[in-house]
């Protein structure tokens, strides 16, 4: 083993392996390697494949060079957030009422997956049913930081952004309900993006926000999440609310018309980010892109009614976790006390708080007030977008008014961790593909700008982000960075 | 009898469609297979799971919707009906709210005695059913535990709500015999009250007379879970009574559930409105609003069957009596049977008689319906043609019927087999005529002298030596011309 594989992205390690010039072996364990090096601190993992990548490894190694070619993922590491239930692994939700379940199927990416060839290396952390982030939600341990290992990587797809930002894979997939991809994708420094909703088969996804939830990739490199989109993306008949497979063929023209839509800029948003931000904006200008001030005036009710459609969804979606037929039970003397005691037991407060929440939210007499009122909030919200896009091809923001936070700093202050979901929430309640990008440094901490598209402009936006890979920073690791 | 109240009843009636699969997986839906050996993730409610629409549910759903007069939406959404219990796996049913998929119907029932009556249909949704639970133990109340059982899971329903339209347990019933013909013509579901495809819910009130306020205000009782239309019927007049006797006394009634026990024909007291869930329904994210285009709609309207309205008209204008075709009309099989056996056969009447009386009689002894009648319709018709023509007697015809239930041969075989074709032969039926006059003498001499009765007693002899199988109006004429024959002869 010469070069250090697990430094290189994703495609290139498939063509190194297409070209037989390295083995899946070698590279399953050099990332391997690194994962054991790194993850005692980091902690992005809740379960590490090992054996069954290894065997994986084995198998690929014996296919012909066209068997290798046919499959894009072949030879390539994949992590996958632990809220995808997958038949041969655990499937936790980093909730204790789910501890040590295995799932009797595979979600719909996860054949999409293997059926790429993509190794799987095992399952990351998240807060408790991606209701957080932080990712110290969730019920077994906090992932760090990888860059400072006094903070939280954020979240809810933690373990994913630490494990692909410290080189433990170059590939994972995540979800997004408020932001859970973009978030920790700017934390720790990588690439995440939330596809245009019903892009990715929810199938297999343990549903938090129904209406709101999708499963996106993230990665270091734009290359090597094209890459992962384009295998987990496309139409499900498992899923009714997955999207046929519309080919939106319009060339992106140049140059193009970016939207700085004025509410995201504003009170709270950390100087040094906003600085980062300018810098990015006058770089984009100076290739010859016209940058246009927009207002998306309803952004300002999007964090109240997030917290009132998530919660409520979530409310429905957890109440299978009755300790009847699967997961965490506490045996009690009769039905009741049997589900209080589960729930009571399994659940952790964050969780807790968000079932109470919805609940309340869809309680008779207080539906109208909260539920639907949200709703409405969020059609107002889309049509915010959908008349923005009229006038430009994409808009662009900050993907956090913060870098990421001290581990604990936010724990007792869940109005402040919600705040900090300000700038994600509005692609997700108007269903739009949305990426962050590493775009530089702030507080010696990386900053991610996002980049929203129109609905269904996911190749679009995907286009626009590898022809601004030029203008990032490049691909770094966190070695020295000691908390 | 000239109460003090109007009686005041609604139904609620769930129908399971007869799909091959559940109404959001690919799990088979046929009834008395293993505990759980008909579920999948999807069914279980296990984490990650989606539902998906099945098509022929909502087919069978429009197509029961058009055939009680509703309006099919053309734009209806589910949503989620919330609570916990064992036998719901996901903690909540996927059902239609505010959106069903059809409204404003209605039946026509006859009460004795007086004009047709249309009973309204509010609204029919389409809903998922619910698992079931196996108590350990004598009674629910000392039950040791409980198994769920989630093959039933899933299993695609229509609710079906009719207005408060009702006001007696006999119009009651009127309403669901009538709800369950329709059904039946239209092949939807088992309609299996007893297996719970056909399930009933009565809602019961009294309004006083006088009274001004709204229906919806009224104290009302809902019997749940009753496992016969009788009794549905019995529910309904035992609570009809009991509010009754309650008001009459000045006391209140209390909106509940009740349960209906079918041995002590009483209702018992489940659970006060009081509480009752609140089951925050709100609109399934996991599922596309319903979508259904016109056309498609027109032509599941189109495709329908003749209805049992349209068959009673039919019925009557062929001069079958009234109460024959109401016995013919809301029994589909027995309304098929004739279908298939009138073209063949010339009287109507007839035919619908025997089948009605002596293969109805046969069929009950051996707890068949007309479905799996062992005599085909076209056996039926060649035993019946044998009547007309004369081969066979109406009393012989019955014998022959016996035979072809037992075996199931065709009556042409049975009568050569049992040797009793009637005999038509005139002459060979004149030589037992001689043979009995000849031994009988001083009967005929009581006949010449005026006792007609002699002449009844010739013909049993004839009758008797002929074993059964001579025509009796031919064996009266042959014995007349006979003895006529012989006074010109001897004088
Ligand atoms: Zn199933």
């Amino acid at each position: 083993m010469a070069k250090s594989l697990w430094m290189e992205d994703a495609v290139t390690l498939h063509e190194l392996f297409v070209a037989g010039e390295v083995r899946a072996t070698d590279i399953v364990e050099h990332h391997l390697e690194r994962l054991n090096a790194r993850d005692p601190v980091i902690r992005a993992f809740l379960h590490v494949a090992a054996e069954q990548a290894r065997a994986q490894a084995a198998v690929q190694d014996r296919w012909s060079p066209a068997e290798r070619a046919e499959r894009p993922l072949s030879g390539v590491p994949v992590a996958i957030k632990d809220n995808i239930v997958t038949e041969t692994m655990p499937t936790t939700a980093a909730s204790r009422i789910l501890q040590n379940f295995y799932a009797p199927y595979n979600a719909t990416v996860v054949d999409k997956l293997y059926e790429a060839g993509a190794i799987v290396i095992g399952k990351t952390n998240l807060d408790e049913f991606a209701m957080g982030s932080s990712t110290e939600h969730s019920a077994f341990y906090p992932t760090r930081n990888p860059w400072a290992l006094d903070r939280v990587p954020g979240g809810s797809s933690g373990g994913s952004a630490a494990a692909v930002a410290a080189g433990m894979v170059p590939l994972a997939l995540g979800s997004d309900t408020g932001g859970s991809i973009r978030q920790p994708s700017a934390y720790c420094g990588i690439i995440g993006m939330k596809p245009t909703y019903g892009r990715v088969s929810r199938y297999g996804l343990i549903a938090f926000a129904s209406s709101l939830d999708q499963i996106g990739p993230m990665a270091r490199r734009v290359r090597d999440l094209r890459a992962l989109y384009d295998v987990i993306a496309g139409p499900d008949p498992r899923d009714a609310t997955s999207l046929p497979d519309t080919t939106d063929a319009t060339p992106l023209s140049r140059p193009w018309r970016i939207g700085v839509p004025r509410e995201y800029f504003g009170e709270g948003l950390d100087p040094e980010i906003r600085h980062v931000l300018d810098r990015h904006l006058s770089q984009l200008r100076a290739e010859g892109h016209e940058i246009r001030d927009i207002s998306l005036p309803h952004t300002r009710f999007a964090i109240a009614a997030y917290y009132l459609i998530a919660p409520a969804e979530a409310s429905s979606n957890l109440s299978r976790y009755d300790g009847i037929r699967y997961g965490f039970r506490r045996e009690s003397r009769d039905l009741v006390t049997l589900y209080e005691a589960t729930r009571d037991e399994g659940f952790g407060p964050e969780v807790k708080r968000r079932i109470l929440l919805g609940t309340h939210a869809l309680s008779s007499g207080y539906y109208d007030a909260y539920y639907l009122t949200a709703q409405k909030v969020r059609t107002l919200i889309r049509r915010d977008f959908d008349d923005a896009f009229h006038t430009v091809d994409f808009v662009v923001t900050p993907t956090t008014p913060e870098v990421a936070f001290r581990l604990g700093e936010r724990s007792d202050d869940p109005l402040t961790m919600y705040l900090g979901d300000i700038y994600t929430v509005t692609a997700n309640l108007a269903g739009l593909p949305a990426i962050s990008l590493p775009v530089g440094w702030a507080h010696g901490l990386p900053v991610g700008v996002q980049w929203l598209a129109k609905p269904l402009a996911d190749h679009q936006l995907l286009e626009a982000a590898e022809a601004l890979e030029g203008l990032l920073p490049p691909v770094r690791f966190p070695e020295e960075v000691e908390g | 009898m000239s109460a003090a109240f109007d009686v005041i009843i609604g139904l609620e009636v769930h129908v399971e469609l007869k799909t091959a699969s559940k109404l959001f997986c690919g799990c088979s839906t046929a009834f008395g297979s293993a505990p759980n050996s008909q579920t999948c993730p999807v069914c279980l409610g296990m984490p990650g799971v989606l539902p998906v629409l099945n098509r022929e549910a909502v087919r069978l759903a429009v197509r029961s919707a058009l055939a009680l007069n509703c309006t099919v939406r053309p734009y209806s959404k589910f949503d989620r009906k919330q609570y916990f219990y064992p036998d719901l796996p996901k903690a909540y049913q996927i059902s239609q709210y505010d959106l069903p998929l059809a409204e404003y119907g209605w039946v026509n029932i006859r009460p004795s005695g007086q004009d047709v009556k249309r009973v309204g249909i509010r609204r029919i949704h389409l809903e998922e059913d619910a698992g079931k639970l196996n108590h350990l133990g004598q009674r629910l109340g000392d039950a040791v535990g409980s198994l769920v059982d989630l093959n039933r899971a899933g299993v695609p329903l229509i609710e079906i709500v009719s207005e408060p339209d009702m006001r007696s347990a006999e119009e009651a019933r009127l309403y669901l015999t009538e709800l369950r013909a329709v059904l039946s013509y239209l092949d939807v579901s088992d309609l299996r009250m007893e297996e719970g495809s056909l399930r009933c819910d009565a809602n019961v009130s009294l309004r006083p007379r006088g009274y001004t306020g709204s229906l919806e205000e009224l104290p009302r009782v809902e019997i749940k879970n009753v496992n016969s239309i009788r009794n549905v019927q019995r529910g309904i007049e035992y609570e009809i009574a009991r509010q009754a006797e309650l008001l009459s006394r000045g006391e209140r009634i209390v909106r509940e559930t009740r349960g209906f026990d079918d041995v002590s024909g009483r209702t018992y007291s489940q659970r006060s409105k009081e509480e009752a869930h609140d089951y925050r329904y709100f609109p399934e994210p996991d599922l596309p609003p319903l979508v259904l285009q016109s056309e498609w709609i027109e032509k599941e309207r189109a495709a329908l069957p003749p209805l049992p309205d349209a068959i009673r008209q039919d019925l009557i204008a062929r001069g079958i009596p009234d109460k024959d075709v109401e016995v013919l009309v809301l029994d589909r099989e027995a309304y098929q049977y004739w279908k298939e056996a009138s073209p063949a056969f010339s009287d109507d009447r007839l035919l619908v008689n025997w089948m009605l009386s002596d293969v109805s009689r046969l069929l009950n002894a051996q707890g068949r319906t007309f479905g799996d009648c062992p005599v085909r319709p076209r056996q039926l018709v060649e035993l019946l043609t044998l009547i007309q023509e004369g081969t066979l007697s109406g009393r012989m015809a019955k014998e022959v019927l016996d035979a072809m239930f037992e075996t199931g041969q065709d009556a042409k075989t049975v009568v050569k087999q049992k040797g009793l074709s009637q005999i038509t032969d005139e002459s060979a039926l004149m030589q037992v005529v001689q043979r009995v006059l000849e031994a009988h003498a001083h009967v005929v001499e009581d006949y010449l002298s005026g006792k007609d009765k002699a002449l009844a007693y010739l013909v049993g002899q004839v009758m008797k030596e002929t074993r059964g199988q001579a025509k009796p109006d031919l064996v009266n004429r042959l014995l007349k011309e006979a003895i006529r024959g012989g006074q010109t002869v001897s004088g």
